[in-house]
């Protein structure tokens, strides 16, 4: 379908334009260009006065932290659904200097712009053929089509073949053209994404969107080698990644996004890998003092060992991590997400399936068993707080309770009937109501519903049911994810409460490094399921940047 | 530079990688387990129902040409993923109501006919339509909703032709109206269109012993090429993406929504025809009942056939009619002899019809379970 904004004028614009790489001038005219994006959802503002341009030809890497607003702010440029249903954005997007306006994939697609999605799009039970030509498929008309229009028209299968196999080839990529989707390895379904896109005639832009994350090494240099021959053929390409050598390798302009802000664009010979992760990380640190202990936590006494630890968590997968917990320590577990830190706090607690060894105090924990877990005297509060963490319709007594009549017994009495026990309400209430002015939960009373208390008092719900099990270990997996900042404070502070009133030695994870940097003693940073490395909360951004990009550094803490 | 070109090689061979669902024997085996099932169960009956075999092939014959378009109306939806159409019960009452006006305007034979179906689509494309429009309001209980609807429909159907009919629409015909002058009578004769269709072509041709209705089977025939002819369109190939992954369908700018529409107009329009071709074959018809079981014994028999909710084809659609019309002939007469209990066979045969239903429906969620786990492993 050729473009309605530009005609069939691309071909020769970008032929023009086309130099050998290495002595290439970016052109001056540039293919996409956006001029102060704001986008917020549901009041939080997600994307601040975003300027941004792209050159044909140039591969333009966007670097940050999770919730940088990346992913975001390539919804916008694609016309996703989820951007039009929360409300829209401010600002405007440029295309070859022409203000354009892209509500829907479809019209993205009609301006020449193409993605290559994070998560596969491509349909399993389809041939690559079948998938690359997706919604593009050439057909030839015949008696019935003539009657009742287009639709009808029959597929043209070994057009549609010829057309994928030039476009497998351009990627240097030789795989049969009919093979079935579900069939290939996860490596090459990317590649068929690719395919894709530059099949379609008019693409001018390709949006890579974390493409390296699933692959093999070997297969992001192929996939890094593929970019660079599109980038020689003209076509733009913004590639969002956080993996920062691939930025250096293939990059020629390198954006930063941090907090919704574009921090800084540079050109890559005027970089380092160091100063880009200074830039991605680099917040004020606000690290007030804490509460001293009258012994500090050491390697002498442990309290927790996991050795060749591994979890089968879709997307979070632990792959043979080795940690230490010090007995009394606040201990932060970092990474980007999908390396596996959150699989930890699961498979620890039997909630996704463990193998490994996890020793407390000198003996081995059962793996896979829950319950097992929770009589090892370790609690959990979930990063899942509305789907794991609350019973939303139950109230807070309800909820604060419920583990540990489980588990422990508590608050039951027996009755004249031989092995029937009951709740003791009386008991139930007058904890409850100990515990919410304890923690300040602020509430109509034990029996308002959790689901009508804040994000922030329901955080606070599921701290106090984990209190309640006294633990000696408590795992808290982001304890403050979509709380507002007041309450994020308070949520950390009664963190740090347990932990130097109650001796708790507390586990915590979190995308937010400021947050661990605050409370914790040391940070172990997950990479790739394993950990790449421990620091001190007061070491540089720029070794926290490289670290959680998987660098190895020299100067660890032990 | 130049990227390192990608070998073959690095591919998983072909030829010694095992499919995951085993041999291919065993797969074959895994889909028409269902089909395999019901043809041991149709033999014991044959056998225990010690039927005279002329009997038997002429009662198929019939019950083939009779049901075969109703069934074959599912497949289409199944393609596009809305499931099975529980809906085309709507389309069945348009068809109804089609034969209703002919037999008020006294036309009878094969022109009768082919005015009923004509009459039948405007009805039943806006039936569809709104049935389409509710559906997609409703993605993924997309069953559930069909067949509510089609209860609510029944009811709207009641009231235009034993309420309205006399009253608002006025209508003037003592063969049809019950005595009080509103609404129409419990059963009405179609004399007039009394297989029209089955008798239309080759009339004097028969097969060995049996009579053929010709015409009808070129109809299914039909049917059935232009089912495998859609699936090859580019209209056929949106609904197959949109019924494998609407999510994936829509970011590839398919408009899903307006593929599921048209997928459930063809099917209404065809079960509209479907219910013309059947009652035709019949002779006569309950004004408030008929429509009531289409959908339950299409969808059995197609099930029965070894269809899926999420897969089904032509043949699926045929060895399902086969199979569940011979247990029909047969399981009365099996019961009565093996019990001396005739209603026996009739319970079994009912019981066999839902729970079939029952038991796609679990396997296809637990399937669909299992496919999100190892999709999650993978």
């Amino acid at each position: 379908m050729s473009s309605p904004v530009f005609p069939s004028l691309w071909r020769p614009l970008w032929r023009h334009n086309y130099l050998p790489r290495g002595v290439l001038q970016l052109p001056e005219s540039t293919v996409l260009e956006l001029k102060n994006i704001t986008k917020s959802y549901f009041g939080v503002t997600v994307l601040k006065g975003i300027n941004l341009s792209v050159k044909p030809g140039e591969i333009h890497a966007i670097v940050g932290e999770n919730g940088a607003g990346k992913s975001t702010l390539m919804n916008l440029i694609f016309g996703m659904p989820v951007i039009h249903e929360t409300g829209g954005f401010e600002g405007d997007i440029l295309m070859d200097g022409q203000p354009v306006k892209i509500s829907s994939p479809r019209q993205a697609m009609e301006l020449g712009i193409g993605m290559v999605h994070q998560e596969f799009m491509l349909i399993p039970g389809f041939t690559i053929t079948e998938n690359i030509k997706l919604n593009r498929e050439i057909t030839k008309p015949n008696l019935a089509s003539k009657v009742l229009g287009s639709g009808l028209e029959t597929l043209d299968f070994p057009a549609m073949r010829k057309d994928s196999r030039q476009a497998l080839e351009k990627l240097g990529l030789a795989i049969d053209e009919s093979t079935f989707v579900s069939r290939l390895p996860v490596g090459y379904m990317q590649f068929v994404e690719i395919a894709r896109e530059i099949d379609k005639k008019n693409a001018r832009l390709i949006v890579f969107d974390e493409p390296t994350a699933v692959l093999a090494e070997s297969e992001a240099d192929q996939l890094i080698a593929a970019m660079k021959r599109l980038a020689e053929q003209g076509i733009a390409i913004l590639f969002i990644t956080h993996r920062l050598d691939e930025v250096m390798a293939c990059s020629d302009t390198i954006s930063i996004l941090r907090d919704g802000e574009l921090v800084k664009t540079l050109t890559r010979n005027e970089t380092s890998v160091g100063e880009i992760a200074e830039l991605m990380v680099g917040r004020k640190l606000e690290r007030s003092p804490l509460p001293g202990r009258a012994t500090e936590p050491s390697d002498e006494d442990l309290i927790l060992e996991l050795k060749d630890f591994r979890v089968e968590m879709p997307g979070e997968r632990v792959r043979g991590l080795n940690l230490k917990v010090r007995r009394g320590e606040i201990l932060g577990i970092g990474g980007l997400a999908g390396q596996g830190k959150v699989g930890i706090a699961n498979g620890v607690m039997g909630l996704y399936p463990a193998s490994g060894h996890v020793i407390k105090d000198g003996v081995e924990l059962r793996l896979n068993d829950p319950k097992a877990a929770l009589e090892a005297k370790m609690a959990f509060v979930s990063e899942d707080r509305r789907g794991v963490g609350l019973l939303l319709d139950e109230s807070i007594a309800v909820n604060i309770v419920l583990t540990s009549i489980e588990t422990q017994n508590k608050f039951l009495r027996w009755t004249i009937l031989p092995g029937v026990r009951l709740l003791d309400q009386k008991a139930v209430h007058d904890y409850t109501l100990k515990i919410i002015k304890d923690l300040d939960i602020r509430c109509t009373g034990p029996n308002q519903p959790v689901r009508r208390l804040s994000g922030g008092n329901q955080q606070k719900v599921c701290l106090a049911r984990a209190f309640s099990l006294h633990p000696e270990i408590l795992w808290v997996s982001e304890p403050t994810r979509g709380i507002d900042i007041g309450a994020k404070q308070l949520v950390l502070d009664l963190l740090v409460q347990f932990n130097r009133k109650y001796g708790m030695t507390i586990i915590m994870t979190s995308s937010e490094l400021n947050e661990l940097r605050r409370i914790c003693d040391r940070i172990a940073l997950v990479y790739k399921g394993k950990v790449a490395g421990i620091l001190k909360p007061d070491a540089s951004d720029r070794d926290f940047g490289l670290m959680i990009a998987g660098k190895q550094l020299a100067k660890e803490v032990g | 530079m130049t990227a390192p070109k990608i070998t073959p090689q690095t591919l998983p061979d072909k030829t010694t990688e095992k499919t995951p669902q085993g041999s291919h024997l065993d797969r074959i085996l895994g889909e028409m387990s269902v089909p395999i099932f019901f043809a041991l169960l149709c033999f014991i009956g044959i056998i225990a129902a010690d039927l005279s075999p002329r009997f038997l092939v002429n009662e198929i014959i019939t019950r083939l040409a009779r049901n075969s378009f109703l069934v074959l109306s599912l497949i289409i939806p199944v393609i596009a993923g809305l499931g099975l159409n529980f809906g085309i019960v709507i389309g069945a009452m348009s068809g109804q109501a089609a034969l209703i006006i002919i037999t008020h305007l006294g036309i009878g034979g094969l022109p009768g006919f082919l005015l009923a179906a004509l009459i039948s689509v405007p009805f039943s494309v806006t039936l569809g339509w709104l049935t389409g429009q509710v559906l997609n309001r409703a993605k993924g209980r997309e069953m559930v909703t069909g067949y509510i609807l089609g209860f609510f429909a029944n009811g709207l159907y009641q009231l235009v032709f034993l309420v309205l009919v006399g009253t608002l629409i006025p209508m003037n015909n003592p063969k049809l109206m019950l005595s009080s002058g509103i609404g129409l009578r419990n059963t009405i004769d179609l004399i007039a269109v009394n297989r029209a269709l089955d008798n239309a072509l080759f009339n004097s041709v028969k097969l060995g012993a049996f009579k053929v209705p010709w015409a009808t089977f070129l109809v299914i025939g039909l049917l059935c090429l232009f089912t495998s002819y859609f699936t090859k369109t580019k209209l056929g190939q949106q609904m197959r993406a949109v019924g494998q992954d609407m999510h994936i369908a829509e970011v590839s700018g398919i408009n899903v929504n307006r593929t599921r529409l048209i997928a459930i107009i063809i099917s209404t329009v065809l079960g509209a025809w479907g219910q013309l071709i059947y009652l035709q074959n019949i002779g006569t018809f309950n004004t408030y009942n008929s429509h009531e079981q289409v959908g339950m014994f299409s969808i059995a028999a197609l099930l029965i056939g070894g269809a899926s909710i999420s897969k089904a084809t032509i043949w699926n659609a045929l060895l399902g009619v086969l199979l569940f019309h011979t247990l029909f002939v047969v399981s009365p007469l099996a019961g009565q002899r093996i019990l001396g209990i005739p209603q026996v066979g009739e319970y079994f045969r009912s019981f066999l019809a839902y729970g079939i239903i029952a038991v796609s429906l679990a396997l296809h969620a637990w399937q669909s379970r299992k496919k999100v786990e190892s999709k999650d492993k993978g």
